[in-house]
């Protein structure tokens, strides 16, 4: 009998993974209403889908949250690039031409000044805690840009996996505490038109913080700041290893 | 038909994705630089063009829209997946570096935004009306 029950919920990964966050956004938006609506129905959701990220990574000592639980498998597809960039594409639909133009260029200025600015400070930090060569410092700086860039980054330069593992840390409490505070912070930084969404997207970079901090926050303003978020990664892929290490290398080699 | 829909943004993204990484090929990386950008950019344009002509029908709309609307439980899915334990139990280092550049980046959005010419969300657009989520649905 159990057996059966756990075919059924584990023979469609992805149908079960719609059903699971189907009722997560019943419940979220339900809660949200006892609020009356003060907290977005989407930012409970949002958390609860971290707080099951948190047991399921406890339960398993996997790397992929509640999805490494096989009944829960699907949520991994759900959530996995392939649709997660794909619905990203789609709310660009019914975007204005002439938003976009005006958002295009304070973005880029976001980009490169955050990426200068993330670098430094990964930078710094490493060095306070003793990582004082140039190849830990430009690796940990390129993990306070991205969780991508710093593995890119401190494989390029043959940094040890220690401190690669560092810096993709730093890459996730960076996404995750994007995706926690920017529905509270959005007011008070003026994150409420595309052109500011285009700039937070440039300055956070992590896409998946930056997806979910703007659902959470006024989803309208989800083309917007995906689009520079997008651009962020490959661009510190480039930069970080080459120009912000030779930078570092020249200050503190 | 729904599939125009869905076919005409897989396109856009394919197209992306094969300029990201022609782009990041051209500065010597293997990465993606703004594929996913470069698709969305794409759609604005030709969707715009298909309307204009009224060559896409309110079904194949439908078909992006579709999309559009699991957006959010999309990032739920993918928040559900996200490797918080590494994030909780990160030590101190990972936690100033990481949430450093995020205070930084809040900080910043007023003033750089400030430079650039004032934009607002137009309240009538149809497709960013579909877009906001009205309540429990």
């Amino acid at each position: 009998m159990l057996d059966i029950l756990s075919t059924a919920l584990t023979k469609y990964p992805l149908i079960t993974a719609f059903v699971v966050v189907g009722i997560i956004m019943w419940a979220s938006y339900k809660v949200a209403r006892l609020t009356n609506n003060r907290i977005h129905g989407s930012a409970i959701a949002i958390v609860c889908g971290l707080v099951l990220a948190y047991i399921g990574g406890t339960v398993t000592g996997e790397k992929h949250g509640i999805s490494d639980v096989p009944l829960f498998a699907g949520i991994g597809l759900m959530g996995g690039s392939m649709l997660r960039d794909f619905a990203i594409v789609s709310t660009a639909f019914g975007v204005k031409m002439e938003e976009l133009k005006k958002a295009g260029l304070p973005g880029a200025l976001a980009l490169v000044i955050s990426m200068v600015l993330s670098t430094i400070i990964g930078a710094l930090t490493a060095y306070a805690f003793g990582y004082t060569s140039p190849v830990d410092m430009a690796t940990i700086g390129g993990g306070a840009a991205t969780f991508i860039v710093g593995p890119v980054t401190g494989t390029a330069l043959g940094a040890s996996s220690e401190v690669i593992a560092l810096s993709v840390a730093a890459g996730v409490v960076k996404s995750i505490s994007v995706m926690i505070l920017t529905p509270f912070l959005a007011k008070t930084a003026g994150l409420d038109n595309p052109a500011a969404a285009a700039v937070y997207g440039g300055l956070m970079g992590t896409t998946s913080g930056t997806a979910a901090g703007l659902a959470a926050t006024d989803p309208r303003l989800v083309p917007y700041g995906a689009m520079t978020a997008t651009f962020y990664t490959g661009f510190g892929c480039l930069v970080v290893p080459s120009l912000g290490y030779m930078v570092i290398s020249a200050l503190f080699g | 038909m729904v599939i125009y829909g869905v076919a005409l943004m897989g396109g856009c993204m394919i197209v992306g994705t094969f300029l990201g990484y022609l782009l990041g090929n051209l500065v010597g990386i293997n990465a993606n630089v703004g594929g996913v950008g470069i698709a969305m950019v794409l759609l604005v344009i030709v969707s715009r063009k298909l309307m204009d002509k009224d060559q896409l029908s309110k079904l194949a709309q439908d078909g992006i829209l579709f999309w559009s609307a699991m957006y959010i439980p999309i990032v739920v899915a993918m928040a559900a997946r996200q490797n918080v334990v590494a994030a909780v139990n990160a030590g101190a280092l990972a936690f100033i570096a990481g949430l450093g550049a995020v205070f930084a980046g809040f900080l910043l959005i007023r003033p750089i935004t400030a430079l650039s010419p004032k934009s607002t969300l137009d309240e009538d657009d149809n497709a960013a009306e579909a877009k906001a989520p009205k309540g429990a649905k």
